[in-house]
């Protein structure tokens, strides 16, 4: 009897210990809505559906919009917390997916980039959510252009966040001097490195496997 | 070292010295060093020896038990086969001794009906007409009398006899067919007996083989009884059998219980939840298995109040009242259990056709979503394995009861194998030591071979100056 209740006792503990240390994945993917790059978004889409194939239950993944204020919930897309349930999970998934797509054939440019700010929207969401592993996906070109009056120097708390930068394009004025194109990665790299963050680069988006 | 090749100004000198002084010190203490090399010797040895001796007891008596175990098994088998054969006889003697009163009566009246209509199918033959006599008298008067017109009577007799002839054959024929009519009716009566009588002597031969076998049957169980080898040996032989027969049928079961659990544990998710764990495994996880082992074990009171297997005493032992009642229970879990897997099943290749749907629309590749106009197939394939297996898991009882009780012996007899080599080894290494201490006296001699070599020659010097000294006298 009283082995029982030890062994009950255990077994709540070894549960409750893994209670503590959550194993789920959260990805919040900004997407570049400015200027040409808003062509780009049906590669953007793609991003998503594999990401959506990749999470499994109780991972949480948002998409939003980068444009001239970024650091707000309006930008949000669609974002999902997903049930424990394989059934809801898969009807989640595919409400998210419908959602990215009509945003996608409704997207209008923005006038503006504010990287930043989509940023401190990621680490706010993610940190909210709690979740084992935080990934932050920047569909963008990393080339931020701020609207007058939005202030954007600040030091975004990244430890723990894995930053992945996404079809990184070249502009227009990087073929001309590519130390402009190097530098854009090089300051991205520092900044979120510099907090504690991860980064890294896909540029190819058919070798996606490494991606989660 | 240099202190050793220093005590004189001479290093050889030095090591010389020492050498003489080593090998005159191993001289001086020879004796002493020889007995005690002999008394570490003979003490391994003998240390050796009882371990091997108590080793060796220990397996006579783990052999003892063995034996023992295997003649209480093997009593107990052939118990039962000799009540199974018992009632079998018992059931076939109640069956047909009650049948014999029916089938006596039977016979008795098919008998009784045989003779009355062989009585009256007996030929008996037509009464010689009357007019044979009239004929003869009438005749006698012509010839006697010499009457004449005697014709015409002789002619109306004659039309008279033949009128009568042809009534007598007419009432014969009737009575012959009526006799034939009798004669058919006897026919199937005869087939009737015949029949009875074969099926008599069917159970009889059926009887006369379950007796032989009986008979074999008891001689098995008095040698076993008796403790006789041959019987240990067959037992013996038919337990290490049985153990591999069982193990491998466990094996296919443990198949059987994994497909079952990968039939159910996707599914459970929907009810318990894709991602809690007890320790590290999925929640889900252990509620299929828990819900296997619940089958099993509901098999195993099924088998059990059944008493087709023997494993717990206290269901054997219950009133057939609540014995019955325990079936109908058992069998009624084990049905909800085979109808809840069914559902989850059925739920497997819903939620495996959602998944596929949701896979292919973020692929991209919405066609790939139509499902197969034969998918029902799968479906229903998969309904029926989740309502079978687990009945099917029920007979793992009749397996798992042998395994159990052949695995005593295996492991008794691996258990006296080890016990054995272990013996022989602790022997062999007694034996090695005593024979190690002989070697090391003759290494200790090696270096001492100048001192022994004098020693001898003085002994020898000495010997033959006494024998000369006794000549001389």
């Amino acid at each position: 009897m009283n082995k029982g209740i030890i062994f009950t006792l255990c077994l709540c503990l070894v549960s409750c210990s893994n209670e503590s240390t959550p194993r789920n994945t959260g990805v919040y993917m900004l997407l570049d809505t400015s200027g040409t790059y808003a062509e780009e978004l049906n590669k953007a889409e793609q991003i998503i559906r594999y990401t959506l194939s990749k999470l499994d239950a109780t991972d949480s993944f948002a998409v939003a919009r980068i444009d001239t204020g970024s650091f707000s919930e309006k930008d949000i897309v669609a974002k999902a917390s997903f049930d424990d349930r394989p059934s809801a999970i898969n009807r989640q998934k595919r409400l998210f997916a419908e959602q990215v797509s009509e945003f996608v054939d409704s997207a209008d440019p923005s006038p503006y980039t504010d990287i930043t700010g989509g940023l401190l929207q990621a680490v706010e969401f993610l940190n909210e959510k709690g979740t084992g592993h935080k990934t932050i996906l920047i569909f963008s070109d990393l080339k931020e252009d701020l609207e007058a009056g939005y202030v954007r120097d600040i030091d975004v708390e990244l430890e723990g966040f894995e930053v992945i930068a996404l079809n990184v394009t070249k502009l227009r004025s990087d073929n001309i001097d590519p130390r402009e194109y190097l530098g854009r990665l090089e300051e991205w790299q520092g900044r979120v490195e510099k907090t504690g963050g991860h980064w890294r680069v896909i540029n190819d988006l058919d070798g996606l496997e490494g991606l989660l | 070292m240099s202190f050793m090749l220093g005590i004189t100004p001479w290093p050889v000198a030095s090591a010389t010295l020492w050498i003489i002084l080593i090998v005159a010190a191993l001289y001086l203490i020879r004796s002493t060093a020889h007995k005690t090399i002999q008394a570490a010797a003979q003490g391994l040895h003998r240390s050796f020896k009882i371990a091997s001796k108590a080793v060796t007891r220990s397996e006579q008596g783990l052999a003892v038990r063995n034996r023992d175990v295997l003649l209480a098994a093997g009593r107990e088998s052939k118990e039962r086969i000799l009540e199974r054969e018992f009632d079998r006889i018992n059931e076939t003697v109640r069956k047909d001794l009650a049948k014999y009163s029916s089938l006596h009566r039977s016979l008795s009246e098919s008998i009784d009906r045989i003779e009355k209509d062989h009585q009256e199918a007996v030929d008996v033959p037509p009464d010689p007409p009357g007019w044979v006599k009239a004929v003869e008298t009438v005749a006698e008067m012509d010839a006697k009398d010499g009457r004449a017109h005697i014709g015409s009577i002789l002619s109306d007799i004659h039309k008279s006899l033949i009128k009568a002839h042809k009534e007598a054959m007419s009432a014969y024929q009737q009575a012959s067919a009526k006799r034939h009519k009798l004669l058919r009716h006897m026919r199937p009566e005869w087939r009737h007996i015949q029949q009875k009588l074969a099926q008599v002597g069917k159970n009889v031969d059926s009887l006369l083989s379950r007796s032989v076998t009986i008979d074999r049957l008891m001689q098995e169980y008095e040698d076993i009884v008796h403790g006789q080898d041959r019987a240990m040996s067959v037992l013996s032989s038919s337990s290490l059998v049985n153990f591999f027969v069982s193990a491998f049928v466990l094996a296919i079961a443990i198949g059987g219980a994994t497909i079952n659990f990968s039939l159910i544990a996707r599914p459970m998710a929907e009810m318990v939840g894709g991602t809690s764990l007890i320790g590290n495994f999925r929640t889900a996880d252990i509620a299929a298995l828990v819900i296997i082992l619940v089958e099993i074990s509901m098999g195993l009171f099924l088998m059990e109040s059944l008493r087709i297997t023997r494993l717990f005493p206290v269901i054997g032992a219950l009133p057939d009242k609540t014995r019955v009642r325990m079936i109908w229970i058992t069998f009624s879990i084990l049905f909800l259990l085979a109808s809840v897997e069914a559902g989850l099943a059925y739920m497997r290749e819903v939620l495996l056709h959602d998944e596929l749907a949701t896979s292919a629309l973020l692929r991209g590749d919405a066609g790939a979503t139509a499902t197969g106009e034969y998918m029902w197939i799968t479906t229903a394939a998969q309904m029926g394995m989740g309502f079978i297996l687990p009945f099917a898991l029920t007979f793992v009882a009749i397996p798992l009861e042998t395994f159990v009780h052949s695995l005593r012996t295996v492991v008794g007899l691996i258990a006296i194998s080890l016990l054995r080599a272990l013996s022989l080894s602790l022997r062999l290494l007694g034996n090695i030591f005593l024979y190690l201490g002989v070697l090391l006296k003759q290494i200790y001699d090696l270096p001492l071979f100048v001192p022994l070599w004098l020693e001898e020659r003085i002994a020898s010097n000495a010997e033959d100056d006494s024998l000369l000294g006794r000549v001389g006298q």
